[in-house]
């Protein structure tokens, strides 16, 4: 390991400055569950780690109209805590309380967890079933982008140098909408989703579902948004005859690798059950409110 | 001094005032506090930083070694390889343990350390060890103790012959030793026979878990003199063993063992720490090696995986007739697996007449396996009490009932050739049988499961001391490392001895220039054996004290007897004197005659063989595979619990740790011999949550070798905890698994064939 410059800018176009020099020496810094951790266990040797929760907008949840947007250093416990989000976005919070231990997420961040860029993240899929959106700053200026465009491979992101994610915005929740977040771990906690499923889905006031976002997580390179699992759902009430074609399509639309954490056939396997179970409480959540 | 415990003086009406209570333990405020100093936590002035190098290879031969550009490095003081450590031949006790700690001609696994350096910071060790070129020849590996026995398997040593087979002496191999257990007749005992059930079975290594990585300082002086401070189960055998690679004097050697971050085995063989000495010596400062959690499980030996067949045979009254076993155990590129535990103790709790046991030691390219709760016991278990469950469920008899059937009774002549007094297995079977968990039905969907383990017990060689402060206060020093809380009872028995608080007494464990050998901390053996050589010291001290009294009141030694912490006139005849308390006669003696000391070396026997029944329910995950253990009662024969809180401790430790040997633990290495999952985000231990509240209930059945009863507790815990999750989870889904661990994916294969055979029960 060699000296590591630490920065904390106040500034947006600071951070992004530092991390275009530094080209793909420099790591942005939010938590630093993961960072500290790879930098500790030899995986990365950063040269400068830029800490962004100085900048305004990483931090903290505000709401305007029903429609949530959160910093990306916002610590998971901050999430959890939140009365009003953790009632909007329950699957995003089952999510973000599966990372780690509490102390974990006392620090551990949204925009961390999506930018570590694991296969295997759990609040990611999660994200990505909600539709929540990305708010970038860079070199070349803001932009956005859907959750599920920023992982493109195992580590890797599509942010530029330069670029890193502020803040997250959420949709507008109509009602009788509901999400979940379920994952499968040989153990309860402190352990690496085998597969992970995010469903979120609205229903109008027949219980027809009008709207529905499948994500899956640790099934492939990257996180899944399942477009087939989706239609399978939409028009119908939810029964079993959609819940299990959402599940074929889950499995179908696997791509995952055997390691050390679950083989091929396995996960392909469990995914339709677990897309299933957590489509089971999303709906229930839907139908409440 | 020779012992004066001619016989125990074990009296099961005594009233004990202190055995049996909880106290707080005085080494406990410090832990929480965060005070206690472990492994690491040692500084030395001017000490330097060690670091290991290690094989990326599970095989290799390494041609040569360059350190010349770590040497160049500034801040670098020393660098080693096995060069620098004195000859010892291949194959003998000093070769391998020398070869273990520093790969010589040859890395025999991915970890296995080739060279070391010292630097003034970490940072500039690690630069170093990316500067030294290692030129290696990789050559083919072999992990799986089944693949390792072919005769086209890659040969560990070419100079390796198996004990125990006629006509091996001139054929390579990896197998290191046949060995064969027989009583009575086996064709006889399977002739006799109604119902025969076989099966094989595997298992993974186990890693012991323990939370503290070893680390540990190194002081080489200029004028030969060595301390080491380390965590340890065992100072002793450390300092002989480093005398022995070292080629150093023991009076040289002083070793003080730290507090102990867990080991449950894993801390009864070195690694860092002769490394350490040899960078001492040539950089002539301190060096501390602290391994990190990842060398921990690439550098380091857990318990041995293992593959075998169990057959057995009963009548349908349910007297088992015959017992049979082929086992393989897989050691690292060293024999040690302590696999003769097995044969030994495998079917040891039931009365079987007719034994045959072949075992074999499997060398293989993974990392030097080390002992672990009951060494090679557990796991074999898992089979023997699949097979009973077996027998029980086609004769449609009650689980526990078939095992008090075969139980043994006290005066049994076990296969190793012990003959017990009392034992509590068949109070132990009877307390399972009446307890609330198991007349308590089993939940629909649930499986349950019944085990039953025994283990050894173990004495050995002890040395204590025992002094009596001028305010009459008591301080012990002992030898046998304390991994488990053994200060606290140790001080509660002196303190039940001498009538005193136990608050007036503290234990310290010394360095091993100040008492004889101690035995390592293993085998259930500290409570015990500290226990008997405390008392016997208290005796020499309440004698002294007698005398002493006696001398004051100038009557005769047998005028004055001991009760409650008190010398008082036997009798009104002697006088009408005021009792003295220990203080009061230190005070008025200790200046003319000298402290009161006690002090008794011992190589203690009579240690009381353990048993154990464990019942589990368990809900399987129908779909995924994935077991959750919902209930789990252990009942346990203690002999007597000297600080019960601590035995129940015991006890839920143990189950806990075959839990997690029992679904998810193993050691996963990849087509390259390289450690996968070296940490434990993958390593896959239990968390607080996978697990139930264990219920523990204690038998007292006393051992009257002892002064109080008392029964090793340690180890018994863990012997029967996969079979009785194994038997649960069979329960709960029609077929009971064979291979360890029992995780999801192998599960949910398991009730996919159940329900294909139309045996799946959900």
């Amino acid at each position: 390991m060699d000296d590591v410059r630490y920065e904390a800018p106040e500034l947006p176009d600071a951070a992004s400055s530092l991390l275009a020099e530094a080209g793909g020496s420099g790591k942005v810094f939010a938590g630093g569950t993961d960072v500290m951790v790879q930098i500790h266990a030899e995986l990365i040797d950063p040269g400068v780690i830029v800490d962004i929760k100085n900048i305004p907008g990483t931090q903290g949840i505000s709401e305007s109209d029903g429609a949530y947007t959160f910093g990306a250093a916002t610590a998971g416990m901050v999430l959890m805590d939140h009365e009003g989000f953790s009632s909007t976005w329950p699957g995003v919070i089952d999510g973000v309380a599966l990372i780690g231990s509490i102390q974990v997420k006392g620090r551990a961040s949204v925009g961390g967890n999506v930018c570590n860029a694991s296969p295997a993240a759990d609040s990611t899929p999660a994200m990505i079933a909600a539709g929540a959106i990305c708010n970038i700053t860079g070199p070349s200026g803001e932009r956005t982008a859907p959750v599920e465009d920023i992982v493109t491979g195992p580590g890797k992101t599509s942010l530029a140098d330069g670029e890193f994610i502020v803040s997250f915005s959420m949709p507008k929740r109509p009602p009788h909408s509901g999400d979940a977040y379920l994952r499968l771990t040989p153990r309860t906690e402190m352990d690496i989703a085998v597969v992970g499923a995010g469903v979120n889905l609205t229903l109008d006031d027949d219980g027809t579902c009008t709207a529905a976002r499948v994500s899956l997580g640790a099934v492939a390179p990257t996180p899944l948004l399942v477009a087939e699992a989706t239609d399978a759902l939409i028009g119908t009430k939810v029964d079993d005859a959609a819940l299990t074609k959402m599940g074929e399509a889950c499995s179908a639309a696997c791509n995952p690798i055997s390691d050390k954490r679950g083989t091929k056939e396995y996960r392909i396997k469990t995914a339709a059950v677990i897309a299933r179970r957590a489509a089971e409480i999303a709906l229930e959540r839907a139908r409440e409110n | 001094m020779a012992s004066i415990l001619e016989e125990s003086g074990f009296d099961p009406s005594a009233e004990l005032k202190i055995v049996g209570t909880n106290p707080v333990k005085h080494d406990g405020l410090d832990k929480v506090m965060g005070r206690a100093k472990f492994g690491a936590d040692a500084f030395l002035p001017g000490m330097l930083v060690g670091k290991i190098l290690r094989s990326p290879h599970a095989h290799a031969n390494i041609k040569s070694i360059d350190t010349s550009k770590a040497e160049a490095l500034p801040g670098v003081k020393s660098v080693i390889t096995a060069a620098d450590f004195p000859e010892k031949k291949a194959g003998t006790p000093a070769g391998d343990m020398t070869r273990n700690v520093m790969a010589r001609e040859k890395a025999l696994y991915d970890g296995h350390p080739v060279a070391a350096v010292a630097a003034t910071s970490e940072k500039i060790a690690k630069q170093a060890l990316k500067l030294i070129e290692v030129d290696y020849e990789v050559l083919p590996h072999v992990i799986d103790p089944v693949e390792a026995m072919q005769p086209d398997a890659p040969i560990l040593h070419d100079y390796l012959r198996t004990k125990g087979v006629e006509g091996a002496e001139d054929k390579q191999t990896n197998v290191t030793e046949k060995m064969v257990t027989q009583l009575g007749d086996i064709d006889a005992g399977f002739e006799e026979a109604d119902i025969i059930v076989e099966r094989s079975y595997d298992s993974k290594p186990m890693h012991q878990g323990y939370i503290e990585p070893q680390g540990c300082i190194a002081d080489y002086s200029e004028d030969g003199q060595i301390e080491v401070w380390c965590c340890t189960q065992a100072p002793f055998v450390y300092r002989d063993r480093l005398s022995a690679i070292l080629d150093i004097d023991c009076n040289k050697i002083n070793v003080q063992q730290s507090e102990l971050g867990g080991g449950f085995g894993g801390k009864t063989g070195f690694y860092g720490e002769p490394l350490a000495i040899m960078l001492s010596k040539k950089a002539s400062r301190s060096v501390k090696i602290v391994l990190s959690r990842i060398e921990v499980f690439r550098g380091t030996g857990p318990v041995s995986g293992t593959s075998y067949t169990i057959k057995m045979g009963c009548k349908k009254d349910g007297t088992i007739t015959a017992a049979s076993a082929e086992m393989i155990f897989q050691s690292g590129p060293y024999a040690g697996s302590m696999y003769f535990n097995a044969p030994n103790a495998m079917f040891t709790r039931y009365d079987l007449k007719n034994v045959d046991i072949t075992a074999y030691e499997v060398l293989s390219n993974r990392q030097k396996v080390a002992s672990f709760r009951a060494p090679c016991v557990p796991q074999i278990v898992f089979g023997v009490e699949g097979v009973i469950d077996e027998m029980a469920r086609k004769i449609e008899m009650d689980p526990i009932d078939f095992r008090l059937k075969n139980a043994c009774e006290d005066g049994h002549t076990t296969i190793y050739g012990d003959t017990w007094g009392p034992i509590g297995f068949i109070e132990t079977l009877k307390k399972a049988k009446e307890c609330d968990h198991y007349k308590t039905p089993v939940k629909p969907g649930e499986g349950r499961g019944i085990s039953t383990g025994f283990w050894f017990n173990r004495g050995g060689e002890t040395a204590a001391s025992l002094n009596l402060a001028p305010d009459g206060t008591v301080t012990i020093a002992t030898g046998t490392a304390d991994v488990a809380g053994s200060r606290i009872s140790i001080s509660m028995m002196a303190a039940e001895e001498l009538g005193i608080p136990v608050d007036q007494v503290r234990v310290k464990m010394v360095d091993t220039n100040s008492l004889g050998f101690n035995r390592v901390t293993a085998g259930s053996r500290t409570t015990f054996s500290v226990g008997m050589v405390i008392v016997d010291s208290a005796r020499k001290c309440i004698a002294e004290l007698r005398k002493r009294a006696a001398e004051i009141w100038d009557v005769p030694e047998d005028g004055v007897i001991f009760e409650d912490g008190m010398c008082r006139p036997a009798s009104a005849n002697v006088g009408d004197f005021e009792p003295l308390s220990i203080a009061d006669i230190c005070k008025k003696t200790t200046m003319s005659h000298g402290a009161i000391s006690g002090h008794t070396e011992m190589n203690v026997t009579g240690a009381g063989p353990g048993f154990a029944v464990n019942i589990v329910d368990v809900k399987v995950d129908e779909n995924t595979g994935r077991t959750d253990v919902t209930r789990y009662t252990v009942v346990q024969d203690v002999g007597k619990a000297i600080h019960p809180d601590q035995v129940v401790g015991q006890i839920q430790g143990g189950a806990i740790q075959g839990v997690g040997w029992a679904l998810n633990e193993e050691y996963i290495y990849g087509e390259d011999g390289r450690l996968q999952n070296a940490g434990f985000l993958d390593y896959r231990m239990p968390v607080a949550s996978d697990v139930p509240m264990v219920d523990t209930i204690m038998v007292e059945v006393p051992n009257p070798a002892h002064p109080f009863g008392l029964r090793g507790v340690g180890e018994v815990p863990v012997v029967p905890t996969m079979a009785a999750v194994g038997n649960a989870i069979g329960d709960a889904i029609g077929i009971r698994p064979t291979s360890l661990p029992m995780s999801p994916p192998k599960v949910l294969d398991i009730i996919e064939q159940a329900k294909a055979e139309g045996v799946y029960k959900g």
